[in-house]
């Protein structure tokens, strides 16, 4: 139990979540739920890995799972927003369709090494006592994306006029329409940006923090709890970053909790009976729920909601197509 | 020169033609082998070769066909509970926790003991089947009631609780009661098991090497429930209108909240039964991966039944066939890809149903107006 390991492995798995989630923010914020995140996260985790097996670039391998991914979340938009499908129920269908194509196409990847995205130092950042070691050593580059990353997408969203097309769109999708902003292209555009993402946290997984193909054992859950931390961030990237990181830490010392044989003076029941550690691995799902619940809580309690046109298809004047 | 044919949409004025939903599911999956049967020759392997193996492995003989049934069996109270908890738009992702926990509860009959073991085989196995709708309707009331208290999405929190129903069980399997260190608990008496036809093959030499079980009445007589319960009971026009219209369901004095854990629980219950039929029909244990995913294929097959109760129990066969099938055949992972592209085309081709989709010779007025669409 390190503080300053947990942070570190926090600030590395957390960065999977945090592209993840971010990228269902962009999507939900245009007016599209994509429950399919863990199928494009382990349909990009697929890719990305046997891209960089095949042609020896780990980076070429990351630009073609954030493709591949963003191609698969295509199908999500043209059923929703072309076809006025149910977005819940495409999302579902995505998320089966994804893991499956994963499934069948990286059958063999198993055990195979690829190249990988080596770790750096941030030179001078690196010596700052304890900040250094946690934020600016040893880490992905991805992990420093991360932290560029959403401050970014919250300044780009909120500030900037593009945004405020795409908050529009989400919101009020007849009077962007009015204003002359193609709500259809720029939801097509957001759930392809969403699924490019989606795309990145699954090769960020099987090409830098957690590297390998272990089939759905990959991603394991955690692209729902990206979804989940949509809710709980009500929408804002910073807050995503937030609830990522800290997804991340703790389930590095949930980990780190079944090492030591005391525990603030008591004798921890792991040692006595390891299966206890079932029970520990509840953890990260509860606090979803736990997290779902006050952040719907506080939603309700400030009136922030979703995006008043969240899961609603728009169909511009009579004609649908 | 403007090509001469060209698709006119319009919206639908009229109902739709009674014979329509069915063949769009129909079209469905058969669109859903043919993507399929590309990927995987992509892949190099031979797609009518793999399809022909799928045939034989599950309709080939009455033994083959009787394991489809026995993977249909799950599938089809899995099915309604999704079918039940959809037709309020309640999104119920958790039958696979509920399922899980279901056979937890059917199996603690057996393994606190509940009854005395000695007791005749139906009482015990009564007994399995009311405690293991308890256990999915209790399991079913966490998601529901913080839907309703807390307005908290239904889809994440029974997501969630699937990981958290299926570690639970690990725990109980691989600690208290674990059969010599295996991770499974010791097999039941015989007195907790469903009868199976290969239990009368003496008499009925033909029942031979049969394991079609009793939780397939279980699952028909559900279909019946249910469909009673939507189509004809006050209850269920409730959740029919709730469903369809929130807003007049709240206008005409319906209480919601209520309606969302009471639906919930009818859902959990029949995802619970499923997980009794289970270890009481099959594997007569609990033990880890007793379900391969059912409570995920079962929203399929409620979306691909139309939420039609007697259309779940086609559609689970067909299914079930698929589970058979997958298991036999490399990669896996080929019938969740099956089941995906089944899910995406039937939920296309809902646009059959509203829009009006012709070919049309396009005059020359037109022609202008067909190219910018």
């Amino acid at each position: 139990m390190n503080l300053e390991v947990i942070l570190h492995a926090g600030l590395a798995t957390g960065t999977i979540l945090l592209f993840a989630s971010i990228g269902e923010i962009l999507a939900e914020r245009s007016g599209i739920l994509n429950l399919g995140v863990e199928g494009m996260m382990l349909f990009g985790a697929m890719a990305g890995f046997s891209v960089s097996l095949a042609t020896g670039n780990a980076w070429f391998g990351l630009a073609m799972a954030m493709l591949a991914a963003g191609a698969l979340s295509l199908a999500h938009g043209l059923v929703t927003i072309s076809f006025q499908a149910d977005q819940v129920v495409s999302g579902l269908s995505l998320t089966f369709l994804g893991t499956g194509l994963a499934l069948v196409l990286g059958n063999g990847l198993t055990g195979q090494n690829a190249a990988l995205i080596p770790n750096y130092d941030i030179a001078g950042l690196a010596s700052i006592p304890f900040v250094g070691p946690v934020f600016f050593k040893d880490h992905s580059p991805l992990v420093y994306v991360g932290y560029l990353f959403a401050p970014l997408t919250w300044y780009y969203i909120e500030k900037t006029r593009p945004g405020m097309h795409l908050r529009a769109v989400g919101e009020k999708p007849v009077a962007a329409d009015t204003m002359g902003v193609n709500v259809y292209r720029l939801r097509y555009f957001y759930v392809f940006i969403g699924g490019c993402l989606a795309g990145l946290a699954g090769a960020t997984i099987s090409l830098s923090v957690s590297p390998g193909w272990y089939s759905a054992q990959t991603t394991s859950g955690q692209g729902w709890i990206a979804i989940g931390l949509v809710i709980f961030a009500q929408w804002n990237p910073l807050r995503a970053a937030l609830g990522a990181y800290l997804f991340g830490a703790l389930r590095r010392a949930i980990l780190d909790l079944q090492g030591p044989r005391m525990i603030l003076g008591f004798t921890n029941p792991l040692f006595i009976n390891s299966n206890f550690g079932f029970f520990l691995q509840m953890a990260p799902y509860l606090l979803t729920i736990l997290a779902l619940v006050i952040g719907s809580r506080a939603a309700m309690r400030k009136r922030i909601g979703a995006p008043a046109a969240l899961g609603e298809p728009y169909v511009r004047g009579e004609r649908g197509l | 020169m403007a090509f001469p044919l060209q698709l006119s949409v319009e919206k639908r004025t009229e109902d739709v033609p009674k014979w329509l939903p069915a063949a769009t599911s129909v079209g469905s999956v058969v669109a859903a082998f043919i993507f399929s049967g590309i990927v995987l020759w992509l892949i190099g392997s031979q797609p009518l070769r793999v399809y022909e193996f799928f045939f034989r492995a599950t309709f080939g003989s009455w033994a083959s066909f009787s394991d489809t049934m026995v993977k249909a069996t799950p599938l089809i109270l899995v099915g309604l509970a999704c079918t039940v908890a959809f037709k309020m738009k309640l999104w119920n992702i958790g039958a696979e926790g509920q399922f899980y926990i279901g056979a937890f509860f059917a199996s603690l009959v057996v393994l606190v003991p509940l009854v005395p073991l000695d007791s005749p085989a139906i009482v015990i196995i009564t007994f399995m089947a009311v405690m293991g709708m308890i256990g999915g309707a209790l399991y079913g009331f966490i998601p529901g009631f913080l839907k309703a208290r807390f307005q908290v999405n239904e889809i994440i929190t029974t997501l969630m609780l699937n990981y958290v129903a299926i570690l639970w069980n690990n725990f109980w399997i691989f600690n208290q009661w674990s059969d010599a260190g295996f991770q499974m608990t010791p097999t039941f008496e015989r007195s907790a098991w469903l009868p199976r036809l290969s239990d009368y093959a003496r008499q009925y030499p033909a029942f031979s090497g049969i394991t079609l079980h009793l939780g397939v009445l279980f699952g028909l007589v559900a279909a019946v429930v249910v469909w009673w319960v939507l189509q004809r009971s006050r209850w269920g026009y409730e959740i029919r209108l709730i469903g369809d219209n929130p807003n007049a369901a709240r206008y005409a004095g319906i209480n919601i909240a209520r309606n969302i854990i009471l639906v919930m629980m009818f859902s959990g219950a029949l995802a619970g039964l499923a997980g009794m039929s289970e270890v009481s029909g099959v594997v007569h244990r609990l033990q880890e991966r007793i379900s391969p995913g059912y409570g995920f294929t079962g929203i399929i097959v409620a979306w691909l039944a139309k939420l039609n109760p007697f259309g779940v129990v086609l559609v689970s066969i067909l299914f079930g066939a698929l589970i058979v099938a997958g298991r036999e055949v490399q990669p896996s992972g080929i019938a969740q890809m099956i089941q995906g592209f089944v899910l995406f085309a039937v939920i296309s081709s809902d646009v059959l149903l509203r829009y009006k989709i012709r070919i049309v010779r396009t005059t020359s007025s037109e022609s202008t107006a067909g190219e910018a669409a």
